[in-house]
């Protein structure tokens, strides 16, 4: 196993949302196989910085795959060949020596380029705003037994409440849909009782405000299913129809 | 009501409803088209035609039919457009990696047009003759019906000598398959769109699509073929 590797890099850059893009090459060497790889594109703007050019801009926080703020397009997949990672948690050992690696941000009409391999996804968060909680009356800490959940329940609402809203499904997705985060993001309350109370008016706003912002109708092809780093069902998908035609039949 | 066929997932039911609709439709044309096979000169077959032709259910069947059709074309096509559109025009320049996604739900506006262009041949074909213009073949033949001597047309022989060109079987059986890759993903996509399906009912309904495809385009390539090969003269 070698421990580093010299890499040369494909990078979208582009100087505003109006701004004409282009990819700009840069060759990087003696990059660790242990580094990540948001700390190689580090190492690449050090370079940059050092030599008075403008720095990429990219998306990050936590590094450590719970923010769902890294994004990138690598080498034709989102968060990059490994599966069920954050760009965050991928390692430059995915990478072989002298490979090109193409970086590129979120292509797709809801996420504009803000700048470089920034995408806006401000519309993630118009969705959730317009039913993604529950209004809870704030008082004494409940008693945990109180409101049995059955652990299959529990644990599918978990599963969908680890959707971390980094967009890569719409990303993947060729019709531009949102529908697998709308999903987990409908899921994870609809199955718990705390949920429930909710559930008609929280399907039926974010299903509007979703189409409203101009994200594609789902047409079950799965690509997101398979980009999403957290291994967000589709069942989701399917509960979200059923939760929304529910809904609408009620009216 | 028109802000839930309006939605998203409300475009959606109506391309589901209809599809299944459609799905029905196939199941009772691939019945009566077996008929063709029963090596009787058509008897059995002009029957069931002449049935199909003649109970009252057609008046209502027929144009519902129509419907179900155009519903699912202006909407595949309208919704296809508008997956375009939230696409954006932009495209990835190291291109799709992404495995595990089928060719046939990526491109099933593709295979419905090509589904849709068979159509066309084919109601010229049977359809016009039978209903609008009349054809020498079609002249009345007496067959028994539950031991009653009947006079029907004989929707037989014009079946039997459509298919005695070889290029009509060819473009049968490439509209077949097509149809059953367009159900490969539209079965069980349908029932994903209406809410039924979960972790364990979408692989039983993949593997129960992909044997009704599989069904439907063998059952419809083979019915050409072998009236081509076997049953002319
Ligand atoms: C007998 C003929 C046909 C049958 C049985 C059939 C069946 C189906 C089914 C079951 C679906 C899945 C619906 C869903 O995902 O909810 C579907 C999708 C689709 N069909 Fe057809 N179809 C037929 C003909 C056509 C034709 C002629 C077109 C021409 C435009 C077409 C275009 C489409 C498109 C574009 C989709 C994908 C739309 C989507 O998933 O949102 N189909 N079809
Ligand atoms: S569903 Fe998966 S891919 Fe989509 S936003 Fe959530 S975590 Fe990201
Ligand atoms: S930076 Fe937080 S998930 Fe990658």
């Amino acid at each position: 196993m070698e421990n580093s590797i010299n890499i040369k890099l494909k990078v979208w850059r582009q100087a505003g949302p109006k701004a004409k893009g282009r990819f700009e090459t840069y060759e990087l060497s003696n990059i660790s196989t242990d580094s990540s790889f948001l700390e190689m594109l580090d190492i690449l703007n050090e370079q940059l910085i050092n030599k008075g050019e403008e720095p990429v801009a990219f998306d990050h926080d936590c590094r450590e795959g719970i923010c769902g703020m890294c994004s990138l397009y690598i080498n034709g997949r989102p968060h990059g060949p490994d599966d069920d990672v954050t760009t965050c948690q991928l390692h430059m050992r995915k990478f072989k020596d002298g490979q090109t690696i193409t970086i590129e941000p979120w292509r797709s009409a809801g996420f504009p380029v803000i700048k470089d391999l920034i995408v806006d996804r401000t519309a993630f968060d118009q969705i959730i705003a317009a039913g993604g909680y529950v209004s809870v009356n704030t008082g004494g800490i409940p008693d945990a037994n109180a409101i049995p959940i059955p652990k299959p329940e529990a644990d599918e609402a978990m599963d969908a409440a680890s959707c971390i809203g980094c967009g890569a499904c719409v990303a993947a997705c060729k019709n531009g849909s949102a529908m697998l985060f709308v999903s987990a993001k409908v899921s994870q309350m609809a199955l718990l009782p705390q949920g429930r109370v909710e559930a008609t008016r929280r399907a039926k706003n974010m299903v509007a405000k979703m189409d409203e912002l101009g994200f594609g109708n789902c047409t079950n092809t799965g690509a997101c299913e398979v980009e999403c780093p957290k291994g967000i069902s589709l069942a989701n998908i399917a509960r979200l129809n059923r939760e929304f035609l529910k809904a609408k039949l009620q009216d | 009501m028109s802000s839930t066929l309006g939605s998203s997932i409300g475009k959606k039911l109506l391309m589901s409803l209809s599809g299944l609709f459609l799905i029905m439709f196939l199941l009772v044309h691939l019945t009566v088209n077996s008929f063709l096979l029963i090596p009787d000169g058509g008897e059995f077959f002009n029957a069931g035609a002449h049935f199909m032709a003649t109970t009252p259910a057609i008046r209502v069947i027929e144009p519902l039919l129509a419907i179900g059709f155009l519903v699912h074309i202006l909407y595949g096509v309208k919704l296809t457009l508008e997956n375009r559109k939230a696409r954006g025009s932009a495209r990835y320049a190291s291109g799709k990696k992404t495995t595990g996604v089928t060719w046939a739900s990526q491109n099933m506006l593709v295979l419905g047009i090509t589904v849709g262009a068979f159509l066309v041949l084919h109601i010229a074909h049977f359809w016009v003759k039978m209903k609008l213009t009349g054809d020498p073949l079609l002249e009345h033949t007496a067959i028994s019906i539950g031991g009653v001597e009947t006079e029907v047309e004989n929707a037989y022989a014009l079946v039997n000598h459509t298919f005695s060109y070889l290029w009509i079987v060819i473009v049968y059986v490439v509209a077949a398959v097509g149809l059953a890759i367009h159900l490969s993903h539209g079965f069980w996509s349908a029932f994903q769109t209406i809410g039924f399906s979960n972790q364990i009912w979408r692989k039983r309904l993949t593997v129960l699509g992909n044997l009704f495809a599989i069904l439907i385009g063998f059952g419809f390539s083979i019915i050409p073929i072998l009236q081509y090969l076997f049953y002319q003269g």
